[in-house]
């Protein structure tokens, strides 16, 4: 860890100020991730702004029937909330699925939406990898691969989303609410906070300089049922292989609304509207999931390791639409 | 509210099992360095450092954490419950007394943070806590060995002790979890 | 001095330890270090806090095969707190083995493999240290190296050293060719197992202290005795001026035999520097810089008649090594020795690879040969149509199938037979991929195990106080195994004495030199050094009774015999002590001896995803006298688990272009975690082994790896119908066999 200057501020005003006074300031909450990969060198900030005095740590209805999570909700107490569990399902078991309970007992809202990739060569500062060093080159290209995205990458960067949290809120079409150090608001979606590697994987996000996540914002429940499947190497305790965040409403047999996101395969957490509109109006069918598979997967490019992922994400996601259909598959 | 500047002393306060411990660190120092390195409450142990073993569990007011990922000035105002705290070899606290009655440790390095660990388990248990299990605090009469392998996941321990651990964490549960 | 010693050149008849009034030798007794390890009392290695002292962290080697070139450490040395950079010829490259006082190979130069230690940053803090050694700037020439072992298979040459005749590198009796041609029934498969890492729970630590030209070293070392002969080797200093402690080891399995990079550094450090030095491997270095279980590729090939006899067993092992190392995996340990069978070779090849050293790691040879050998086995039985067990009860071979010798004990047979009977083997799947409950395909499996025993040097000091308390001292270490507790058992049955009333000491090289932990050998001849320094205490406490010693009963502290009855504290004065010592002997050579089991696994595999789950376990085992049940289960269970994480899910991955390990931490290295372990039922068969030692006891630590990975692999076989060949059998290996899921 390189030496940095330390404050924690007691409010987001001063929070905010702080940043602002220290340019490349970086804020830390639960720190779960931050400072994991401060220890290694990766992550090199010269300043820490620890926002764990600020006032985020409420969960509160919104006046559409939604729900406001403060940014410093922790990934535990959002799991176990009473209307997380009642009205949100696939979000609690997103959040339940991932990481363990200590790390779910520090780790943020906000944090957990910007944590950074567990590629083995991003986390090796004696691999190139241009998501750390831009311009250095991608060893996960030609080399072991076998976490690895096959959707959203480029020729300079295939590594995966890490967060299961994320994946279900993207599911759930929600917002995130941050300040800009001028004080202004801003609120986007999880589409629009995150960036697909490109030709500048070494940036995740859109946030400025200084912005503060403060709030995800939920829309009020989806109607209809929600699951989420989670594929992983041990039974606990290890990132996703794939994994698929499911909300289905059926009225008379057909299916009426269907919002599907996917973890571990993509370099974002990821959603693909067009297989989701193949579903809408049909009868639930092998057939018809097999085609939201395919569309799901039009342009999913393995990378030899991890091309497995391919027929995975396709069982899962025809599967878990099978259970969530009701019928058999 | 002021800048600690970088590579300098801060003086902070920790309060560790009742003591309240005044300390002069650097903002690096994690939570464990601090309580092993400063305090040589060696008891909480450093098996990854990032969050991957679970040896260095210890409860923050009352919240079970990997103190490896959390800096120690960040802990002013908290109350920290380790090992050292629940029970000495001489007047082990009941659940250590199990894990010794069960054999649940081998070589013993993980074993603080397993029973660390199970006590913030148990009581994310007993306010009803769902697992990827499923929303079944609520409901069930008492933990069963499922739930537990699947709370106590983020302990690992290389000796494999796994089926004795659970074992000692349920005999406990169930016999004098009232005491915890 | 050695007082009395014990060599094993024929069978030990009478055991002592029959004869306990009040014996605890064979029950299951709770640890006696157990308080201290649960209430976080127990020192390991770096939780020593010397006056002044400084923290150390490794550099690396950035680049798989060269040549460091240029350290430059301007910017770390400007940075607060700094030091000293330190380079130094002395510092080892490689780690050290189990392999008597030579140095490991040195230097910080030449680079062997990538990650290899090249020096060592100091500051007065571990924040410091760390920060700076990110502030070094490595400079390096690149060399072609080998990274890819099954690519560089053709290069393989057989080992250059036998390992005291243990590891037998070629063997072959009949005409195998010959035999393979005229079987009913052939399988001939191809198997590869990864490489592994030991992955103990506590990273390799040492304390380095000087103080008057003498070197004091807490480290955690399996053998503080191999680490302080090898690290007096390095530092040029004789032996008696190095004394290394490791009271606490936090796990071993193999990793922590040799001295390590880490403790070199230290010492160097501290002397140069003039005060203590502290270095702590991170979990990285651990996996980069320590040692493997390397990988293996295996082709076994069986044969049998149409009765389901063996008439070939065939097993050749390519693995990997560094240049110049002698360690290799002898995969076909087992093979030698499990079956009969007429016609029959055993071979081991290398392929020197820049990777780090290959060593040990739990059950070495067995943990990977009968992974193969017992899946393939399995395969034959499902040619010949015969139920696996019955396959192996067919081919039990009354003597050594390749050497004239008996074993000394052998209940594989009652081992399958009441495994079978505990586990309900009757009611098992028999058409693979036909059971399925849900989503998931059941499957069952089994796997006999069976793994070496030996009898070795070890010496033990016991001493009745002027008290009457009991003090058993040697530098034989507990590494999770049992071993204080073990000890103040065998103390308390033999000299009468109750538990509480009998202290161990361990870990000091101060103290008389043991066998060490490794290799499963450490209860037994610790034990029986300890069992005759015991025996000679009776025949000094029977004296000082004027009674022979044959009339003699030892119990609560009372010496009892016709017509008499003293405290034993009366009967020794101001103390007596007595050095115990155990010799190998001829038993060695003249009977084969190993422990042996049988593994029965349940596994569920989802027929969607492939994720496999162990559901259910039971394992029985004959390993002679046991000799704590407690801690026996649960090394057993230990070795099962390992077994498991072999299976499934551990797989150490060193980059195919560079060397360099790809996934070197927790998060990546997937040991199993409490949700992938079941309830593992186990139990140990009443057997004494009069061959094997005083005792009657054989190894156990790690026999209950040998084999679970393969009864693992049965059993997801049974469940799916597929049949995986490179190990760990993860789920993108099953995906491709799988039902369809509409359909």
């Amino acid at each position: 860890m390189i030496a940095f200057d330390y404050i924690r501020p007691a409010d987001e005003t001063a929070a905010l100020h702080a940043a602002t006074e220290r340019p490349g300031a970086r804020f830390i909450a639960g720190g779960t991730n931050l400072l994991d990969l401060m220890k290694l060198g990766i992550e090199r900030p010269r300043y820490l702004v620890d926002i764990g005095a600020l006032d985020l740590r409420e969960v509160t209805e919104t006046s559409e029937g939604g729900l406001r999570i403060g940014a410093l909700v922790t990934n535990a107490a959002l799991a176990a909330h009473p209307l997380v569990r009642q009205r949100y399902p696939v979000l609690s078991q997103a959040i339940l699925a991932g990481a363990s309970g200590q790390l779910r007992n520090k780790a943020t809202t906000g944090g957990n939406l910007l944590q950074r990739t567990r590629c083995y060569f991003f986390y090796d500062p004696a691999s190139p990898c241009n998501k750390r060093e831009p311009g250095a080159g991608c060893s996960a290209i030609g080399g072991f691969n076998r976490i690895m995205a096959i959707l959203g990458t480029s020729a300079h960067c295939i590594a995966s989303h890490p967060s299961d949290m994320a994946v279900a809120m993207r599911a759930l079409d929600a917002r995130v609410e941050t300040r800009l150090p001028d004080g202004q608001t801003s609120s986007r979606t999880l589409e629009a906070l995150y960036r697909l590697p490109g030709e500048t994987p070494h940036v995740d996000h859109r946030l400025a300089p200084g912005e503060l996540i403060t709030a995800v914002v939920l829309p009020p429940p989806p109607a209809g049922r929600q699951s989420y499947r989670k594929v992983r190497d041990r039974a606990s305790y290890a990132f996703a292989l794939v994994s698929v965040a499911a909300v289905v409403s059926m009225r008379e047999g057909r299916i009426t609304e269907a919002t599907l996101a996917f973890g571990g395969v993509g370099t974002m957490p990821w959603r693909n509207r067009k297989a989701e509109a193949l579903l809408i109006g049909q009868a639930p069918s092998a057939a018809l999931f097999e085609r939201c598979a395919d569309a799901v997967l039009a342009e999913a490019t393995g990378h030899g390791g991890n091309d497995f992922k391919i027929p995975l994400l396709r069982r899962t996601l025809v599967a878990s639409l099978a259970k969530l259909t009701g019928g058999e598959p | 509210m002021s800048w600690i500047e970088a590579d300098s002393g801060a003086a902070l306060t920790l309060s560790v099992n009742g003591m309240r411990h005044d300390l002069k660190l650097d903002a690096r120092v994690t939570l464990l360095d601090a309580l092993r390195e400063h305090l040589q409450l060696t008891g909480t142990k450093k098996g990854c450092d990032h969050g991957q073993c679970g040896a260095c569990t210890v409860l923050v007011n009352g919240r079970r954490i990997n103190s490896c990922l959390s800096l120690a000035v960040m802990h002013q105002a908290d109350e920290i419950t380790t090992i050292e705290g629940l029970g000495t070899a001489e007047n082990l606290h009941p659940l250590q007394a199990a894990f010794v009655a069960k054999d649940g440790f081998q070589c013993g390095y993980c074993t603080s943070g397993q029973i660390c660990s199970a006590i913030g388990m148990l009581g994310e248990w007993r306010e009803g806590w769902p697992s990827h299990l499923g929303d079944r605090a609520d409901a069930a009469p008492a933990i069963d060995a499922a739930e537990i392998r699947e709370r106590m996941s983020g302990n690992l321990c290389r000796c494999a002790a796994y089926p004795r651990i659970v074992e000692a964490i349920e005999h406990y549960a169930t016999h004098e979890g009232a005491d915890a | 001095m050695t007082d009395v010693s014990v060599k094993m050149d024929a069978p030990f008849e009478q055991s002592l330890l029959d004869r306990s009034p009040v014996p605890t030798i064979g029950k299951e007794i709770a640890r006696i270090d157990g308080p201290r390890k649960v209430s976080g009392a127990a020192r390991y290695a770096a939780e020593h806090f010397p006056d002044g002292v400084v923290h150390g962290v490794l550099l690396r080697a950035p680049v798989g095969c060269g040549r460091i070139t240029a350290v430059d450490a301007t910017a770390a040395l400007a940075m607060p707190g700094v030091l000293a950079v330190i380079r130094d010829e002395r510092m080892i490259r490689n780690a050290g083995d189990f392999g008597g006082d030579a140095a490991p190979v040195q230097g910080v130069d030449e680079v062997a493999y990538f990650g290899q230690p090249i020096g060592l940053v100091v500051a007065d803090s571990l924040e410091r240290a760390r920060a700076a050694s990110l502030c070094v700037r490595v400079s390096f020439e690149s060399a072609p190296g080998v990274f890819d072992m099954m690519a560089a298979r053709d290069s393989a040459l057989p080992p250059t050293d036998d390992i005291f005749g243990l590891f037998l590198i070629h063997t072959e009796q009949g005409d195998v060719e010959r035999a393979a041609g005229e079987a009913k029934f052939l399988v001939d498969t191809i198997w590869e197992t990864p490489s592994q890492n030991h992955a103990a729970m506590e990273p390799h630590a040492s304390v380095a202290i000087w103080q008057e030209g003498r070197l004091t070293l807490h480290g955690s070392y399996q053998s503080p005795v191999v680490t302080r002969d090898q690290l007096a080797t390095v530092m040029g200093l004789p032996p008696s001026q190095v004394r290394v402690l490791s009271p606490f080891v936090g796990g071993g399995f193999g990793g922590k035999l040799g001295v390590m990079p880490e403790a070199v550094a230290a010492a160097i450090a501290a002397q140069q520097l003039g005060r203590p030095v502290k270095v702590v491997m991170s979990r990285q270095q651990v996996f980069e810089t320590t040692g493997r279980r390397p990988m293996t590729h295996q082709r076994v090939r069986l044969g049998a008649n149409r009765d389901g006899r063996l008439t070939l067993v065939q097993h050749e092992t390519i693995t990997d090594q560094l240049e110049g190392e002698v360690f290799f995996e002898p995969a076909g340990l087992a093979t030698h020795l499990l079956y009969a069978g007429e016609n029959r070779m055993v071979d081991h090849k290398v392929v020197r690879t820049n990777k780090q050293l290959a060593v040990s790691m739990r059950a070495p040879g067995e943990a990977v040969g009968l992974l193969t050998l017992e899946c393939a086995m399995d395969e034959l039985a499902e040619r010949l149509g015969l139920d696996p067990i019955e396959l192996r009860l067919l081919n039990e071979p009354e003597t050594h199938p390749e050497m004239d010798v008996p074993f000394s004990s052998r209940a594989l047979v009652d081992c399958f037979r009441q495994g079978a009977a505990r586990f309900g083997w009757e009611t098992r799947n028999t058409r693979p991929g036909q059971m399925r409950d849900g989503d998931w395909l059941i499957g069952q499996g089994v796997a006999a195990a069976a793994r070496g025993n030996l009898f070795g040097p070890s010496r033990v000091r016991a001493t009745i106080q002027g008290d009457g308390r009991v003090l058993v001292e040697t530098e034989m270490t507990d590494i999770g195994t049992g071993t204080y507790t073990i000890l103040a058992q065998i103390a308390a049955d033999l000299l009468g004495m109750p538990l509480e009333q009998v202290e161990v000491r361990l870990g000091d090289t101060n103290d008389p030199r043991s066998a060490g932990s490794g290799g499963s050998w450490g209860a037994t001849t610790s034990g029986s050094a300890l069992y005759a320094a015991c025996a000679e205490l009776r025949a000094r406490l029977a004296a000082a009774a004027g009674v022979p010693v044959e009339a003699v009963t030892l119990a609560n502290g009372v010496l009892t015999a016709p017509g008499i009855s003293r405290p034993i504290s009366e009967l020794v004065g101001n103390g007596l002590s007595v050095e115990g010592a155990t010799e190998p002997g001829e038993s060695n050579q003249r009977f084969n001896q190993t422990s042996y089991g049988a593994h029965f696994c349940e596994v569920r595999v989802h027929a969607v995803t492939g994720e496999v789950r162990v559901l259910r376990w039971t394992s029985v085992f004959a390993a002679g006298r046991i000799l704590n049940l407690q801690t026996a289960i649960s090394q057993a269970i230990g070795g099962v688990v390992f077994g498991i994480g072999g299976a499934l899910t551990e797989e150490l991955v060193h980059d195919p272009r560079t060397g360099k390990i790809v996934n070197r931490d927790l998060g990546e290295y997937h040991v199993p975690a409490h949700a992938d372990i079941p309830a593992i039922d186990i139990q140990f068969l009443e057997e004494r082994d009069p061959v094997a030692n005083p005792l009657h006891a054989k190894g156990v630590g790690e026999l209950g790896v040998c084999g679970a990975g393969a009864a693992v692999a049965n059993a997801v076989y049974n469940a799916t119908g597929v049949r995986v060949r490179q190990f760990p059998i993860t789920l993108d290996k099953l995906l491709p066999g799988l039902p369809p899921v509409a359909g």
